[in-house]
């Protein structure tokens, strides 16, 4: 997506948004820091894992409310219109999402108006433990903006990805909104106390890894390009783990917030008032 | 001079509208048909379409857009046609709007306007007629303004769209075709009001009561009742429901010892309830008399014009809750 795209087009999605936020620019160590909740986190501890957000990259978080990251995402694409900008927003939801009420209402009102919103649907095809097709009438979520163009994208092939991006933005600074379906896949559970096993079989997913698995179909492309050698890429991801390994480090040196930061950013202009904390004689505070 | 509500509103808009290009308006029946209440009467001719748009019936997702927005860094001025149907845009204004500068480390911060009428208008019926200042006053991020008068809705509106964060505006309908005397400083293109502070609408040394929105008329005309019997009341128009102006409050009962507080909402929970608090917590040794606390009815809103008088605070309400704070409730002028 990334490579079809500017920074200045902005980006909006659920409460997965690690790989987002680091796709647009963001570091490891701050992804880390946040998680643990600390000083050096992108949101400095307090937005936690579904509030990343690198406003200066154009990506606006991060939304644990399912399904209303895609209005959101809709007025930003109103507000590069009615700005004149010239770029567009690709809102992401998942299958779960797709069937809420507000997307539709999000998706009319798009079209009426010619916004450039690009409403990306990631179908992994499980929202949270229910399969799709036990949530959705018609799980074909590209064709389900009646009177917006859908297309459906092997979200699994990078280069389809890619290319769906780039046509999708050229159409909707065009035309206005336009649904992209990206079939994929979730190896792990939805959550950490999800094993994600129960319902679903072991098969079902060992088999998606064995052939359809992204980062495997690209290994296959290099070498059959012959791009790299494999102790090259054997190479790349002992940099990356132990990049990794020492974000992990680092991110566990960086301090808790201060206690102070408690009454930080609640407003940004708090004209004195008082603000409590739990026993409010023992503490309370003047917003700033 | 005197203006109205509505006119005061309407101007508020138009000069910020006029100052600021960020500064939009939307919301169902703004633009053609000229606002619901017309309160945005020629601002359609004025700015045109991409300033002022009609939305379709959908709440959840206009709401959310205009939120959207405000992220990027423009000012919406989202109109809800009453608040009873931004409770199906709730979750925008709270989980979207309010809580995104503190999730964000103060990244993103949303300033927009949630603007329309609220409370109890007349004979609409429970689902037309609710107050939700303690709903979105209880909720950290928002801001919380009730305009009484027409300097109230000018100052109050104009302080709100130049705000950095997201203000709840509530409006009353029944007010909006009252006229005020307004000054020339009110109607000055510059004038604002601070947000968070209160108003001393008439100074009184016996008993304070606080009241907001249409509820400020019926506190000052019970006080022009109870000075007839001898009893001084000052009037406190909140103006701000969150800021709430606790010192305001406070200074007063610390000179009066007695407090009436009148709202139009439900009372558990209610405004009524948390400025109590306040007063037990920081002047409790003022008091020389119990607080009392004048509400709506705890009842969804009879359609019955007789039902629908008993589940609105009346000024005798007010007038008899006062004499009680001062132990002279023996004899009721005002009948039911």
């Amino acid at each position: 997506m990334e490579a079809a795209i500017t920074k200045k087009d902005c980006i909006i999605t659920a409460y997965r948004d690690h790989c987002t936020f680091l796709g647009r620019g963001g570091t490891l160590l701050q992804i880390f820091s946040e998680l643990m909740g600390r000083q050096g986190g992108c949101s400095k501890g307090k937005g936690g894992s579904m509030h990343f957000y690198k406003k200066d990259a154009g990506f606006y978080g991060g939304h644990g409310i399912v399904g209303a990251q895609v209005p959101l995402g809709c007025g930003l694409a109103f507000g590069q219109k009615y700005s004149k900008d010239e770029t567009v927003t690709f809102a992401l939801y998942g299958d779960g999402a797709a069937n809420q009420g507000q997307l539709f209402e999000a998706l009319n009102i798009s079209a009426l108006w010619d916004l450039p919103a690009i409403l990306v649907c990631e179908n992994n095809h499980y929202g949270m433990g229910t399969a799709e097709w036990r949530a959705a009438k018609s799980p074909s979520y590209y064709k389900r903006g009646d009177y917006v163009p859908g297309l459906k994208v092997d979200g699994m092939d990078v280069f389809a990805v890619k290319q769906a991006c780039k046509f999708a933005k050229e159409h909707a600074l065009k035309n206005g909104p336009i649904i992209l379906e990206m079939d994929t896949y979730r190896y792990h559970g939805h959550s950490m106390s999800d094993p994600g096993s129960t319902y679903r079989t072991r098969d079902e997913i060992s088999g998606v890894r064995q052939e359809r698995d992204p980062i495997e179909r690209i290994r296959k492309l290099i070498f059959a390009h012959d791009l790299a050698t494999e102790k090259e890429l054997k190479d790349i991801e002992k940099e990356v783990r132990k990049e990794v390994d020492e974000a992990i480090a680092k991110a566990k040196e960086s301090p808790m917030p201060e206690p102070s930061e408690l009454f930080t950013n609640i407003y940004v202009k708090g004209y004195g008032a008082e603000s409590f904390g739990a026993d409010r004689k023992e503490v309370r505070t003047v917003l700033p | 001079k005197e203006m109205t509500v509505r006119d005061a509103l309407n101007s508020a808009l138009d000069e910020e509208m006029s100052a600021d290009p960020k500064v939009f308006l939307m919301g169902e029946e703004v633009g053609e048909y000229q606002g619901a209440y017309k309160i945005s009467k020629g601002l359609l001719d004025k700015y045109g379409p991409d300033r002022v748009l009609d939305t379709p019936i959908t709440e959840a997702g206009f709401t959310g857009i205009g939120v959207g927005a405000a992220y990027y860094g423009l000012k919406p001025v989202v109109e809800f046609m009453t608040f009873n149907f931004s409770m199906q845009a709730i979750d925008h204004i709270i989980n979207s709007a309010a809580k995104s500068n503190y999730m964000s480390a103060g990244q993103i911060n949303v300033p927009i306007v949630f603007r329309g009428p609220n409370g109890a208008a007349a004979g609409v019926g429970a689902q037309h007629s609710q107050c939700y200042a303690a709903w979105y006053a209880a909720v950290p991020g928002l801001k919380v303004l009730t305009p009484y008068s027409s300097e109230d809705a000018r100052g109050l509106l104009k302080a709100a769209i130049r705000d950095p964060d997201p203000v709840v505006f509530l409006e009353n309908e029944l007010l909006y075709g009252e006229s005020f005397p307004v000054s020339a400083e009110v109607l000055d293109s510059s004038f604002c009001l601070p947000i968070g502070k209160a108003k001393i609408e008439k100074e009184g040394k016996d008993v304070t009561i606080t009241a907001f929105s249409k509820m400020v008329g019926y506190a000052l005309q019970a006080a022009e009742i109870l000075a007839k019997e001898g009893i001084s009341a000052e009037v406190i128009n909140l103006r701000s429901i969150r800021p709430l102006d606790r010192n305001t409050i406070n200074a007063s009962v610390r000179k009066t010892n007695r407090l009436v507080t009148v709202e139009e909402g439900f009372p558990q929970h209610g405004v009524g309830a948390e400025i109590c608090t306040s007063v037990v917590e920081d002047s409790f040794g003022y008091l020389d008399a119990p607080v009392e606390r004048i509400a709506g009815a705890d009842v969804p809103m009879p359609y019955a014009a007789n039902l629908e008088r008993l589940a609105v605070p009346q000024v005798e309400d007010i007038v008899r809750a006062a004499k009680r704070a001062c132990y002279r409730s023996a004899s009721l002028a005002a009948s039911a």
